[in-house]
């Protein structure tokens, strides 16, 4: 293809606007049916618990309406019968680069994973279509008995802890993406981090989308244990194609007792993608959950990480930026559901609509009567930049009893001319001032992301603007 | 018409609107590059107006008449075109960035004057910035904060001078520097901008008060009425509207002077 005499001409614009050809050993098809689930189970090797899990999720996603009494009527556009479900060249991730095929290995390449995998990370597991095609932890974390594996590979080799806590923060009937990723998931990450292990430098996965008219479905588990902590951060990208992709993950977290998780997502799919996500955490006693969410691209995206925090103490946080281009609709929110006494939970949301885009917020705070001293705080600011785009904000707040706390505030605010040509007085043209203004929006989140995710940030939210002005 | 057109901020029989609204009415001005004038008038005169007309504002229409900068025409340029050809205009009421830390922004101004692919030296740009800071009695705290959020009056005025002096323009219009300042910001600022007084700068400075030109003492005088300039003097001419008013000036020069408003 002659994307790859001039690969650089072509990052410029959209660093994962692009796609080779590939040849797929494996490949289920198009369309759902039980015998494809038979199918994924069978190349994959599953033991029958999990035959059986995928076929009751299958019967639930059936028996599941779509959400558009309360969501968006664009995810009738949807044709389930059309996606192909599983792809693959091979089911085991490779532990060095050198051994990924090349046709794979020049992807992730010039997505730059191998690289930031030697500047700053502990590990990476880099998922191309429906399976991980590498998968490393540096030796010293693995020495500490960390765990980072496939999904596939942890449900096999780890099945005691595996099978303790899958499907049991999110179960599969949690809504009509959950079931559909229940029956049909592949790839994805199983953590897990032994009590007292604080790792260093973040794992980090990244997944990329290269087929057309293809669903990615992958399942992450993380259990970071008593004292533990962990940042894991992900990434994705898919090329532009005409028709519609599905990327429906389910992930689930759980921190014991005193664990710390942070979990980035920098996600930039292309407009194409129906991202149609389910995240929730569990928090024991004391233990801190905290969603760190960036969502750039996509045709929908419709998010809400959540923390259950079941423990006394227990925090729970959801950070989250959102910008929707135009013809675009992030639909992305939170969801707090306080279970014990003296649990802290905050929202920050931030989202920017551009040209006909629409930013959607939903958040959901549950405090019941029974409990004492829970704080929520929540923040959700929306900046429309041209007169036609759109915001629409949905907090369900239930706080009962007394001795908890709720605060909730909310913004709307637009550039205005004025501050535009303030800025141009100054020099810069109409796109930099524009930019200079939403990554000023931004930035008290931007700054908590990890210095290498947040001059992506920028980039990615200055390529936006380019487009979006003049 | 000046002979040193050539390095002047020059305004040539200017007419603009809003809407349809007349705003300025055959205006002409020349300063030279090296000099100070002052633009005093009544309020409603359309002096801030001149200025936003001269910065390429989008709510106002040029109908005739031209502005020169260096012999240049800068009409029909954007806004920012203009000034990086080095026109600089403090606001009367300059804008909140929320975010956008004054040192990022000046920053950014100070990229988008050089040439695609260079960069500015970080160590240079803070040395620069501190010192200047220093000259303007600017806190070093400020550079962290949000440009003009939350800022009083005095240090929304610090703030532009500030960038003025990082920034350093060749002709530079100040809209009613003077405005919501104590006596104490008054000082300083003013200061401040005849620190950057000389030879390479030709300064505009807009005023209702003869108060400012107490401290930034002009070579010029102008006094503006109905869109137009209708007289010009030394110095003397601002105490001299301080203590008669306008009125005198408007009926011996102004056209339809008495019909003012």
């Amino acid at each position: 293809m002659s994307t790859e005499t001039k690969p650089d001409i072509d990052i410029d614009r959209s660093v994962g606007d692009f796609r080779y050809e590939m040849d797929y050993a494996f490949d289920a098809g198009v369309g759902l049916t039980e015998a494809t689930i038979d199918y994924i189970s069978d190349v994959k090797g599953d033991p029958d618990w999990v035959r059986a899990f995928r076929k009751e999720g299958y019967r639930k996603f059936l028996e599941k309406p779509m959400p558009t009494h309360w969501a968006t009527k664009d995810l009738e556009s949807i044709v389930f019968e059309n996606i192909r479900y599983y792809l693959s060249q091979g089911q085991i991730p490779k532990r060095t680069w050198d051994e990924v095929p090349d046709d794979i290995k020049r992807t992730f390449e010039r997505l730059g994973i191998p690289e930031q995998e030697r500047k700053f990370l502990s590990g990476v597991e880099a998922q191309f279509d429906s399976e991980a095609a590498y998968s490393n932890i540096k030796a010293a974390v693995g020495e500490q008995g960390v765990i980072f594996v496939g999904s596939s590979e942890g449900l096999k080799e780890h099945p005691e802890i595996f099978k303790k806590w899958f499907g049991k923060v999110i179960p599969s009937g949690d809504n009509k993406f959950s079931a559909l990723n229940s029956a049909v998931f592949s790839g994805g990450s199983f953590i897990y981090v032994p009590p007292g292990v604080k790792v260093k430098h973040p794992l980090q996965a990244y997944f990329r989308i290269n087929a057309q008219n293809f669903g990615q479905f992958e399942r992450t588990l993380i259990i970071v244990d008593e004292g533990a902590e962990l940042t894991y951060m992900e990434g994705c990208t898919a090329p532009k194609f005409e028709t519609a992709t599905l990327h429906s993950a389910v992930v689930e977290l759980v921190a014991m007792k005193g664990a710390k998780i942070q979990y980035i997502t920098v996600q930039n799919w292309s407009s194409n993608v129906f991202n149609l996500v389910t995240k929730r955490g569990i928090a024991h006693e004391d233990a801190e959950v905290k969603w760190i969410d960036c969502n750039i691209g996509s045709r929908l995206t419709m998010k809400y990480p959540g923390v259950v925090m079941k423990g006394k103490g227990a925090r729970g946080e959801v950070v989250s930026i959102a910008l929707a281009g135009d013809g675009q609709h992030q639909d992305t929110g939170a969801k707090m559901i306080h279970a014990a006494d003296n649990t802290t939970s905050n929202i920050i949301s931030k989202s920017i609509s551009l040209g006909t885009g629409r930013s959607t917020y939903r958040g959901m705070v549950h405090v019941p009567k029974h409990l004492k001293g829970c704080k929520n705080n929540t923040e959700c600011d929306a900046l429309l930049i041209n007169t036609n785009s759109r915001t629409d904000t949905y907090p369900a707040i239930s706080v009962r009893g007394q001795g908890n706390a709720v605060q909730h505030e909310a913004s709307v605010s637009q550039i205005s001319s004025e501050q535009i040509f303030y800025m141009q007085q100054r020099g810069l043209s109409e796109a930099a001032a524009m930019s200079l203004a939403v990554n000023g929006f931004v930035n008290d989140l931007v700054q908590q992301f990890p210095m290498e995710y947040s001059v992506e940030l920028k980039r990615l939210i200055d390529l936006e603007m380019e487009g979006s002005v003049g | 018409m000046s002979a040193h057109s050539s390095s002047s901020l020059s305004i040539r029989d200017l007419h603009a609107s809003i809407g349809d609204k007349p705003i300025l009415k055959g205006l002409t001005l020349d300063i030279p590059k090296g000099e100070v004038h002052a633009i005093m008038g009544k309020n409603g005169a359309g002096k801030s107006t001149l200025a936003k007309i001269m910065a390429g504002h989008p709510d106002y229409t040029v109908t005739s008449g031209d502005v020169l900068l260096d012999g240049e025409s800068i009409l029909g340029l954007e806004p920012d075109v203009r000034a990086r050809l080095g026109l600089f205009l403090a606001f009367q009421y300059p804008m909140e960035i929320p975010g956008v830390t004054i040192a990022n922004f000046i920053r950014a101004a100070l990229q988008a004057r050089l040439p695609e692919g260079e960069e500015l030296e970080a160590t240079d740009y803070y040395a620069k910035l501190y010192a200047k800071m220093d000259a303007l009695s600017v806190p070093r705290n400020f550079t962290s904060r949000s440009v003009n959020e939350g800022f009083s009056g005095g240090e929304k005025k610090r703030c532009e001078i500030l960038q003025m002096a990082m920034l350093e323009p060749s002709y530079a219009v100040l809209d009613e520097t003077d405005s919501g300042l104590d006596i104490d910001a008054l000082k300083i600022v003013s200061a401040g901008v005849n620190a950057l007084r000389g030879p390479n700068i030709g300064m505009l400075v807009i005023t209702h008060y003869q108060r400012l030109l107490d401290y930034i003492v002009p070579d010029k005088v102008h006094v503006m009425s109905e869109g137009r300039i209708i007289h010009s003097g030394d110095k003397d001419l601002a105490l001299k509207l301080e203590a008669q008013g306008y009125d005198w000036v408007e009926k011996e020069f102004g056209e339809s002077g008495t019909k003012a408003a």
